[in-house]
């Protein structure tokens, strides 16, 4: 693989999660304080860049065919997730992730929060609540980049996609000034989906010790079927729920109900 | 001590595992098959996890929608 396909795929995985993370740092700035905001989001950003100089490297040393199998099996699992969550949405079965009702919510949570200073930071609730963002939202960041990169011998080209998106995110919040709910993120998340269960399977299944046939060009057979695999149970599960919502069915799921109880909702932002 | 301990092991849990377990059982054990095919039996099985894959999707997406029928 060359490495523009690891920038890209890095770059939109890292976008989607550099959208939520602006949505919580505007939400701190803007109703809290500038200052505490940027403390937080700096002492997150140095966390993570910490994780990458000490992981990255470190994971590189690791045999090929045991990175592949396990960086594999993450990956797939976590794009499986991924996936799931993305189909429910696309399907109607869980309620579609919104930036503008998110920012809200954040809102309104800082400005009830009592300002109190903490260890040389004026706001530490600002403060707080930048960091967690970005350190749960860069989280995702770093394992993306970390098994991309070690994968294909290019943590720089990943760290590249990765930069770029967080700068392109920051500079169009920056702009707007207001958290950026245009942006597609269900159809996005399908995408990082399908491409971070598709290397997964591939690494995964190399790893176990297969030959794909073709090599590397697998995975030109492989991503448009992950893709059409996904729609096809999206379009499924669209057409079940529209049967049971039909006049005389008795009426099934709710339009934008989570699809469980349990479900934890948007604790990795996935 | 203890809790900072059980809530780091939660945040990773979901963090990795996500909300189905299920999922990442199966592409282990698809994993598992996959190289006792591969290194025992010498059959070069790169259909398994992608076939796999799939199945655990639908089965984890059946899951979810059955339990709001």
């Amino acid at each position: 693989m060359t490495a523009l396909p690891l920038i890209l795929t890095v770059f939109v995985a890292c976008a989607v999660e550099a959208v939520e993370a602006l949505t919580i740092v505007l939400a701190a700035g803007l109703t809290r304080q500038w200052r505490s905001t940027f403390q937080g989001m700096a002492a997150a950003l140095v966390v993570l860049a910490a994780i990458v100089a000490v992981l990255g490297p470190t994971i590189t040393l690791l045999p090929l065919t045991a990175l592949r199998l396990v960086v594999g099996a993450l990956l797939a699992i976590f794009g499986l997730q991924w996936l799931r969550k993305a189909i429910l949405r696309a399907s109607g079965y869980k309620a579609l992730h919104d930036e503008a009702s998110a920012y809200l919510r954040e809102v309104a949570a800082a400005k009830a929060a009592p300002v109190s200073a903490r260890r040389g930071v004026t706001d530490w609730y600002a403060f707080t609540l930048s960091f967690k963002g970005v350190l749960l939202e860069g989280l995702e960041v770093v394992f993306i980049v970390i098994t991309f990169g070690a994968n294909q011998h290019n943590i720089g080209a990943a760290v590249i996609g990765a930069a770029a998106a967080v700068v392109v995110v920051t500079v169009t919040g920056i702009v707007v000034r207001a958290p950026l709910s245009r942006v597609p993120e269900n159809a996005l998340k399908f995408a990082v989906g399908i491409m971070l269960t598709s290397f997964g399977t591939f690494w995964g299944a190399e790893g176990a010790g297969v030959t794909w046939p073709g090599n590397d060009a697998a995975l030109l057979v492989l991503i448009p079927a992950v893709a059409l695999v996904s729609l096809g149970y999206a379009a499924l599960l669209r057409r079940g729920r529209s049967a049971g919502q039909a006049p005389g069915s008795g009426g099934r799921a709710t339009a934008t109900a989570p699809a469980s109880a349990t479900e934890s909702e948007e604790v990795t932002g996935r | 001590m203890m809790r900072a301990l059980k809530s780091f092991g939660a945040f990773w849990y979901d963090f990795v595992i996500g909300d189905d377990w299920q999922v990442a059982v199966i592409v282990v054990a698809a994993l598992a098959v996959t190289a006792l095919l591969t290194h025992v039996a010498g059959v070069n099985a790169w259909w398994l996890l992608p076939l796999c894959a799939f199945a655990a999707l639908a089965w984890s997406l059946y899951r979810a929608t059955a339990r709001k029928d």
